[in-house]
């Protein structure tokens, strides 16, 4: 069998890959007219590392993953990715890029094999020729272990098979940075471990992964460093002590105490 | 693969969709049929079409049932955000608008197959008169009447009220294309009918077609970056 | 934008100003004795549509500015310029009517310019509607909408042009007897420092509006 790893560096190669070993988040700030997204965000995350985004819903962990992901300008601040800024990296710095979207970004209408495919195109994994991209996406299938449903429509699926396929079309072209949109909405607790195995796998690797999620649960087996986001500003979770969503409970409780002393320490 | 290579890739599978559920082919078709029936009530007077009537119809069934088109199609994009999928692919991103111009160009000329030979039938329009000429009055409207409605439509995927915004802002901006198209047409089906007339409308067509192209393709990237 | 500002009452004043003399002078110039006095509508009615035409060019150029700089003086520009174009170019097409009923005998012809001036007012109010209903972000949306605008100008006037001619007089302007020049240019000049002057009241009152949110922001920090 092809190596497919090996068919991807080469393939990468011919994209003029733009590699980073790290992704900084200098300073960011987003806002839609006069409501605030994201207020001075400022973090780092490195490879080999799986950075948590937690907090509630509207908080702006959506803006921070559509940030990192090139699509979304900054209002003010930057991303840098290793050397490259994302204006001017363009192109191939999304080649780099690959994201679990919270709709999950499958044509319904096309089978898993076909969904793969397509999205390997667009990504130029098919330079070779050949059977290049048949065995990446046959690996693909099985890593999400659908070998078997893999010419049945995407519509067809369970959210938890949907969730599988999504993951593997996200990871198909080897990104170096990965980002999840709340990967465990809707996963049965076979599905979860499935993932929680691929991701350990994707942290040995050295793989740059930041997920969005409110699970903390299921998102404490893998996740390396935690930061909560709360209306738009991003505090660092507490390192030590209890679980994690204990630690997320204090580190807001510590925060609202330390506003609280700031705000009569200006009276 | 390189630029044309993707634009066929993403053309080519929103053809696969659709030889799949033929939704967009059946309804865009069905609507066509009903606006040139529900327009013939108000122009065929005592049996016999007035002048120039099957012109107009004819380019007032392409240019509503091409907005259905164009809504029914990035609509599909949206259910599951792949037109976000798509922008964030390393392809260039007149590629993509390219793509999903080609996928709605197809539809609406392959409506027009159907359709231009309903209108020769139920007004006595002569479609055969001058097929090539014709054929080619009908693809440059076409074109250009796509080129703004896919930029049109790809940009509102994500605005308030897309579904009213896009005829909207369509019809005004497309005016001289359809004054283009139903007066070359016209002087087509007219009983002396004057070809000359018509291939001048049709050169114009094809000048606005080259300008609406371009900025359509220069404006794309800048408006999808949010 | 203090200079800017400052500008605002000279090209006010002046065109109150002249706006005040200009019955004198559309008076004094000669009666045409075909259409009556219905013929000085002609010199509100052409100066507003040259004005109207202007601000739609006025809107393209900042839309391509926004699209190319991102500068938010560029988008305040292309509104200003676009809600302008909507508010002459219904003074033209109150007055074209006004003058139709007496030269054609009915409110309204498929004249090609005042055809043309339907369709470009028509594809501004579509751009102002969608800056109102599209929600956040619509700025870029309607930068390609003012692009558009500005390209189908031409071909607008163009197409319709070929379509039908009967306007009046088709070289309004060169053909002018002197003793009505006068007049005419007089209101020209009226129209062109009141749309300045609005102009630049309208970028200071969005100006203004962006600053109101950035400070909102400031003090949500």
């Amino acid at each position: 069998m092809v190596d497919a790893a090996d068919l991807v560096a080469e393939a990468a190669a011919e994209r003029q890959t733009v590699d980073f070993d790290a992704v900084d988040v200098e300073d960011v700030s987003r806002h839609y007219g006069r409501r605030r997204a994201l207020a001075h965000v400022s973090l780092s995350v490195g490879r080999g590392e799986i950075l948590g985004l937690f907090g509630p819903n509207g908080a702006g962990k959506s803006t921070l993953l559509s940030v990192l992901s090139t699509l979304l300008r900054p209002s003010t601040g930057r991303v840098r990715y290793g050397a490259h800024l994302s204006d001017e990296a363009g192109d191939a710095l999304r080649g780099q890029i690959g994201v679990l979207g919270h709709d999950l970004f499958l044509y319904p209408d096309l089978s898993a094999r076909e969904n793969l495919t397509f999205f390997g195109r667009l990504y130029g994994l098919d330079t070779r020729g050949g059977s290049g991209l048949e065995h990446l996406v046959n690996q693909s299938l099985a890593f999400a272990r659908l070998t078997e449903r893999a010419d049945d429509r995407a519509g067809s699926f369970s959210r938890g098979l949907r969730q599988r396929l999504a993951l593997e079309r996200a990871l198909l072209h080897q990104p170096r940075l990965l980002l999840l949109d709340e990967p465990f909405t809707g996963l049965d607790d076979e599905s979860a471990l499935v993932l929680i195995a691929r991701l350990r796998m994707l942290r040995e690797a050295g793989q740059i992964v930041v997920m969005a999620t409110h699970d903390f649960d299921t998102a404490e087996a893998v996740v390396d460093r935690a930061i909560c986001i709360d209306r738009g500003r991003a505090w660092p979770v507490t390192v030590t002590g209890g679980s994690l969503r204990d630690r997320y409970r204090r580190t807001l409780q510590e925060r609202d105490q330390a506003r609280l002393e700031k705000g009569t320490a200006g009276h | 693969m390189g630029f044309l290579g993707t634009v066929w890739t993403i053309a080519r599978k929103d053809l696969v969709v659709e030889a799949r559920s033929r939704e967009l082919a059946y309804t865009t078709l069905f609507f066509a049929v009903s606006v040139v029936l529900v327009f013939s009530f108000s122009f065929v007077v005592d049996g016999a079409p007035l002048t120039d009537a099957a012109a107009g119809i004819l380019w007032v069934g392409i240019a509503f049932s091409g907005t259905l088109a164009l809504g029914r199609t990035f609509e599909r994009e949206r259910q599951a955000d792949t037109l976000k999928a798509l922008l964030l692919s390393p392809v260039e991103r007149p590629a993509i608008y390219l793509g999903k111009l080609v996928g709605v160009l197809l539809l609406m000329l392959g409506v027009e197959l159907f359709v231009v030979p309903i209108i020769g039938l139920l007004f006595q329009a002569p479609v055969t008169r001058a097929p090539w000429l014709l054929a080619g009055l009908l693809a440059a409207g076409t074109v250009g009447f796509a080129a703004v409605g896919t930029l049109f439509a790809a940009m509102l995927m994500r605005a308030h009220s897309r579904d009213v915004l896009l005829p909207v802002l369509l019809y005004p901006i497309t005016v001289p294309l359809v004054i283009a198209g139903v007066r070359g047409t016209a002087s087509i089906f007219a009983v002396e009918p004057n070809l000359a007339v018509a291939q001048a409308w049709l050169s114009m067509l094809v000048f606005f077609d080259a300008v609406f192209l371009t900025l359509a393709l220069w404006v794309f990237g800048p408006v999808m970056n949010e | 934008m203090q200079s800017r500002s400052n500008l605002v009452p000279v090209f006010l004043s002046l065109a109150a100003v002249m706006f005040a003399v200009s019955p004198f002078l559309i008076d004094a110039a000669p009666y045409e004795a075909t259409m009556g006095l219905v013929q000085r509508i002609f010199y509100y009615h052409v100066p507003s549509a040259m004005v109207m035409f202007a601000s739609a060019f006025v809107c393209g150029i900042a839309s391509v500015v926004y699209l190319v700089k991102r500068s938010s003086t560029a988008d305040a520009v292309a509104l200003a310029a676009a809600e302008l174009v909507v508010v002459f170019g219904l003074i033209v097409l109150v007055t074209g009517p006004l003058w139709g009923i007496k030269a054609w005998g009915v409110w309204w012809q498929w004249d090609a310019r005042l055809t043309s001036s339907l369709v470009l007012w028509l594809i501004f109010v579509s751009y102002l509607l969608l800056r109102r209903f599209a929600g956040a972000g619509s700025e870029m949306l309607a930068a390609a909408v003012g692009v558009f605008g500005m390209a189908n100008v031409p071909f607008v006037y163009w197409s319709v042009n070929v379509w039908r001619t009967i306007h009046p007089t088709t070289n309004v302007v060169k053909s002018l007897p002197p003793e009505m020049g006068l007049p005419f240019y007089w209101c020209a000049g009226a129209f062109a420092c009141l749309y300045v002057g609005v102009l630049l009241t309208r970028l200071r009152l969005e100006e203004s509006r962006m600053a109101l949110e950035a400070a909102y922001a400031e003090v949500e920090d």
